[in-house]
């Protein structure tokens, strides 16, 4: 049985869940997508998902109930993980002046830059059909989202928007800007479980 | 790779109930400065509310409560990374224009501040920023959510550090929700006609005055709406409650929530989250406060946990007996 966890401390995590759920059935694979908020959980998945939120909040809550550790763990293991805006940053090597300000703590699992709250507020938050490598057109949504301006030589950018960096692949860790979860669409979850199987 | 620049789009539905999502299972604090704004952010807030002064000074001064001083909004902008959200008063759309203008996150159309207009809410369809508004019913919200409101808060008696009046208005509304459960579309259909003759008030007390002719469904009553656009407007939003068997945006409580346990038991009786307001700054140590709160609605499901930070918290805000409020001091009458 294929388990794929969210990430349930903080943010849009039973639009995920429900995303994973809807794709796991469309690929045919048997298994079940669960929130956790526990230490012991993520560890026990075959693929780990961050949502999106408040990286502030999150990343103070998966470190200090220890699911941050398992998260770095499942990930060296060579299972699946993705991280969507929120997550995306959390997922990072190198932060920017926001990140460094709020003193967050990050994953350090690719090798990227990111820039929080890249295109602005709220109010300039958009949504756009994308063209993502290996999935195709692709309705974007992004809220005071996060981009990657800089990507290391071990990671695959898979789509851009303006001079911004929005969807990249190292090995079996995603990292997107935007929010699949929002839409019906379950491409890109069907696309992160197949990356483990 | 090219981009269709027609298709980029701003402040649609999905981008701004987006928004909201973001901010479940988390804590939105009241603050009034930037140092206040700093705590809440170091304390795990996913939002803060930028507010000239917190709902028990502003019970407590009395006169016209307003939209809070741009200038202060904005160093509260500048102190943090998280998001900023302004209190605008019911109906005001100038002051929900400025607001916009000055690139807060999410409005609050609230009932704690002193009304601007006894027919109507705004009518934030027409806004790109994202609006939250209380409500004590499933009437009020789903009037809301017709409106363009992005999320849902219970209006409970803010200021009061009383919790009572937060439980009641999620007490209605959950039952309300599953009362819809077995009912059939004409039902709907009537509960939907009742809800909206909240909009008719205007245009009914003219007709009465003038004794010619009653008001009709084709008569335009809100804005460009006829009566039967929002009738129809408001059944929709009904058939989704039923089919979800929850609100369809995000619902926050508020209004009274003073200490840890208070915001667990918003989130047990089902919420997505909890607006702080008087509660944290209030209270003998704010930054400690607010971080047991933000921990409390962490582990909500956790008795150990809300029992282990909950101890030696020092004095939680003093706070007032609802009942025994005038009709006029009770802030959630305010805008239905």
């Amino acid at each position: 049985m294929y388990r794929v966890a969210v990430v349930g401390v903080q943010g849009d995590v039973e639009e995920h869940v429900i995303s994973a759920r809807r794709a796991l059935e469309r690929l045919g694979i048997k298994g079940e997508a669960v929130a956790t908020r526990k230490h012991g959980v993520v560890s026990k998945s075959d693929a780990v998902i961050i949502p999106g939120g408040e990286s502030t909040t999150i990343s103070k809550l998966i470190f200090r109930e220890g699911i941050a550790e398992e998260i770095i763990q499942l990930a060296r293991d060579g299972k699946p993980v993705m991280g969507t805006c929120a997550g995306l940053i959390l997922l990072s090597m190198h932060g920017d002046e926001q990140v460094e300000k709020t003193k967050t703590k990050l994953l350090g699992l690719m090798d990227i830059w990111v820039k929080r709250n890249a295109f602005g507020r709220q109010r300039e938050s958009f949504q756009i059909k994308l063209d993502i490598k290996g999935i195709g057109p692709f309705d974007a949504v992004f809220i005071r989202a996060p981009a990657i301006t800089k990507v290391g030589k071990d990671v695959e950018v898979l789509a851009k928007y303006d001079e911004f960096i929005v969807a990249a692949k190292q090995q079996n860790i995603l990292g997107l800007a935007f929010h699949p979860e929002l839409t019906p669409d379950t491409r890109v979850h069907e696309f992160f479980i197949e990356m483990g199987t | 790779m090219p981009v269709d620049l027609e298709k980029l789009r701003f402040g649609t539905e999905l981008i701004k109930r987006g928004f909201a999502k973001m901010q479940k299972g988390g804590v939105i604090m009241d603050v009034t400065n930037a140092e206040q704004a700093a705590i809440a952010e170091d304390a795990g807030a996913v939002a803060v509310m930028a507010l000239h002064k917190v709902p028990a000074d502003i019970r407590q001064s009395g006169g016209v409560a307003r939209m809070a001083d741009p200038l202060k909004i904005q160093e509260i902008m500048e102190a943090v990374t998280i998001p900023v959200m302004a209190k605008c008063r019911i109906g005001h759309v100038a002051e929900a224009r400025a607001l916009e203008a000055l690139g807060v996150d999410m409005i609050d159309e609230s009932e704690v501040l002193t009304p601007a207009d006894v027919f109507f809410h705004i009518d934030k369809k027409k806004f790109v920023v994202p609006f939250v508004c209380g409500a004590r019913s499933l009437g009020e919200a789903v009037r809301r959510i017709w409106e363009g409101a992005a999320m849902i808060r219970t209006k409970g008696e803010a200021g009061t550090g009383n919790v009572v009046e937060a439980v009641k208005h999620i007490r209605l509304i959950n039952r309300a929700i599953k009362e819809l459960e077995n009912l059939d579309e004409p039902s709907i259909m009537e509960i939907a006609e009742k809800y909206a003759s909240a909009y008719t008030r205007l245009l009914e007390s003219i007709r009465d005055e003038q004794g010619i002719r009653r008001l009709s469904k084709e008569d335009v009553v809100f804005e460009d709406y006829t009566l039967l656009e929002i009738i129809d407007g408001i059944f929709k939003v009904l058939m989704e409650v039923k089919e979800m068997q929850r609100l369809p945006v995000v619902n926050f409580a508020a209004g009274g929530v003073a200490t840890p346990a208070d915001a667990a038991f918003m989130m047990q009786l089902g919420m997505d989250g909890v607006f702080v307001g008087s509660g944290i700054f209030k209270s003998s140590n704010p930054p400690e406060y607010a971080k047991a709160i933000v921990e409390a609605v962490q582990h909500y499901d956790d008795p150990a946990v809300v029992a282990e930070v909950s101890k030696g918290l020092g004095e939680a805000m003093k706070g007032l007996d609802v009942f025994k409020l005038s009709e006029e001091e009770r802030m959630q009458s305010r805008g239905v």
